[in-house]
């Protein structure tokens, strides 16, 4: 099979639109992807066919919301190969997911305890355990990374010890599009008996996460990073970890027997999934999974090696611009600097010329401070860019920087 | 260098017929404003954006007000420029009596000065009307 990206990017509407009459060259799939017709006709779909509240109604519509419902979470499930359905939870998103994680540690750590996180996460995956180690007075630990941006294994083992009683990383830096060897980091960390938490916001989206063959206990992710809504996420746990998780959020849909005074709580996946869902978001991830399967995986895999290798070969090549992540093993994301210009300037100037990319902090300010900068410029690029529109974004770059110059 | 009026940079921009000459503009008026030395961009005068930090400094003589801006991006300093322009050396009255929402229209910028942009300008319009406000209490 062929890959053909100008028949996939037929399936994206929004792809074709035009912005101040330019052709829209849309590089931020890092902060959202867009969505296949696919996703947008399964939202439509159920609000117009078989809108009703899941798993409570007694009646026909209820039941098909509940089925498109449950339907997902199946899709979910095959996609990162889970043992079982009930180790899927719906959230919000990777931050609630992590969220939801860090709330039952809360509960569990002692004040000897240790926590374990890298210089390259992003605010959802440190400020949360940062709250989880300060309500129990158990201790942050962090892992160094090298000056390009990759994991410093050595020094990742020396934060470990027999007190650690989680270690969470990305699969892949949003800042720098490292991807992180997990299987073997989650080797390492298990082996002192601690939790892994794998954040899986930015690696999602490339295919291919198989949780079993990681290891971890729990995989965090988006479904707007995956093609899908925003305003649902999973949270991908092994069974019987999740099973003791402590409950964070209360109320119904969670609950088995409720009494004045008492409750007790549901079966899995129900215990972690107080009230009504978000069935609409749930639905339409379902949709962009099954939309993605239908893919040539390893085609987009290929196709997305080749963006980031142009992207990365143009960078270096491009006088007064300086990358930031060199990472060996990288994807998705082309962060850098230009001249001595505000990286704000540099993405102003491009949204002029239809170009979208992200500036600032990436959510990521103690990264920023570690790399002695402020922010970055950064473009990145998914299964839908085109190499044309690599070029593209030199081009525009080359405008911005005569202008700032 | 003194700085255009409002009136000036209103006429100016008209002037120009693509983005590239209006913000090739703006750029170069943001290069001229001069700034603040590093020992007046003091913490209490930041403005953070979430894109870009500005910082404001007020000086009250002769019932008028003036402004010393800075921004550590170039076009948000253009856009300071433009908004100085309108307020700098007028009395709080003067301040609080221009419209600064018709005058970015009438510049062609309105997409600046919306309350959802992070680039801390509306931030700056609102210090330099509270700060003409406190002046006529």
């Amino acid at each position: 099979m062929t890959f053909d990206v100008n028949a996939l990017r037929a399936e994206f509407p929004i792809l074709s639109r035009k912005i101040d009459g330019k052709p829209l060259v849309y590089l931020d799939s890092a902060a959202s992807t867009q969505k296949p017709q696919a996703v947008i006709d399964a939202i439509t779909s159920f609000y117009t066919e078989c809108n009703a509240n899941v798993h409570r109604g007694a009646h026909a519509l209820s039941d098909e919301a509940t089925r498109r419902y449950e339907k997902a979470r199946d899709s979910v499930s095959k996609f990162v190969n889970a043992n079982r359905r009930e180790e899927v939870i719906w959230t919000s998103g990777t931050t609630e997911s992590i969220n939801l994680v860090a709330n039952g540690l809360a509960q569990r750590l002692d004040p000897n305890d240790e926590v374990v996180v890298t210089e390259m996460e992003h605010h959802a995956n440190l400020v949360t355990w940062q709250q989880a180690c300060e309500k129990a007075g158990a201790t942050l630990k962090i892992a160094k990374i090298n000056d390009a941006g990759e994991l410093d294994i050595e020094s990742f083992k020396d934060q470990l010890s027999e007190r650690t009683r989680l270690v969470a990383f990305p699969h892949v830096s949003n800042a720098l599009g490292t991807v992180n060897p997990i299987v073997e980091l989650t080797q390492i960390a298990k082996s002192t008996g601690a939790w892994v938490l794998v954040d899986g916001a930015q690696g999602i989206a490339h295919g291919g996460v198989d949780v079993q063959a990681i290891g971890c206990d729990f995989y965090a992710f988006s479904g707007h990073k995956l093609f899908g809504p925003t305003g649902i996420g999973v949270l991908w746990g092994r069974f019987d970890v999740l099973n003791a998780w402590p409950v964070w959020q209360t109320g119904g849909e969670m609950i088995s027997d409720v009494e004045y005074l008492s409750a007790t709580w549901g079966a899995l996946p129900n215990r972690l999934e107080a009230g009504t869902p978000n069935i609409a978001g749930a639905i339409g991830l379902g949709a962009a999974i099954e939309w993605f399967l239908q893919q040539d995986i390893t085609a987009l895999q290929q196709h997305e090696a080749q963006l980031i290798a142009s992207a990365m070969e143009q960078g270096e090549a491009f006088e007064g611009m300086r990358l930031v992540g060199t990472a060996k093993n990288k994807i998705g994301v082309m962060s850098f600097l230009l001249d001595n210009a505000h990286p704000g300037d540099v993405g102003f100037i491009l949204d002029r010329q239809g170009v979208a990319i992200r500036t600032g902090d990436n959510c990521a300010q103690p990264l920023m401070k570690r790399l002695g900068i402020g922010g970055t410029a950064r473009a990145s690029f998914s299964i839908y860019n085109t190499l044309e529109e690599v070029d593209a974004l030199f081009a525009a770059l080359r405008k911005a920087k005569s202008m700032l110059g | 260098m003194a700085l255009p009026g409002s009136d000036e940079i209103i006429d100016d921009l008209a002037f120009f017929d693509d983005w590239e000459q209006r913000y090739q503009y703006i750029i170069d008026l943001g290069k001229q404003l001069p700034g603040l030395a590093e020992i007046d961009r003091t913490p209490d005068r930041l403005v953070k954006g979430c894109q870009s930090s500005v910082w404001l400094k007020v000086d009250k003589s002769d019932g008028q007000l003036h402004f010393d801006v800075d921004s550590d991006a170039v076009i948000v300093q253009g856009l300071l420029a433009l908004v100085l322009a309108a307020y700098q050396d007028k009395s709080p009255a003067e301040i609080l009596a221009f419209n600064i929402d018709a005058y970015f229209a009438e510049l062609d910028l309105e997409r600046h000065i919306t309350p959802t942009r992070g680039n801390g300008l509306r931030a700056i319009v609102g210090k330099i009307r509270d700060t003409a406000t406190q002046a006529l209490n």
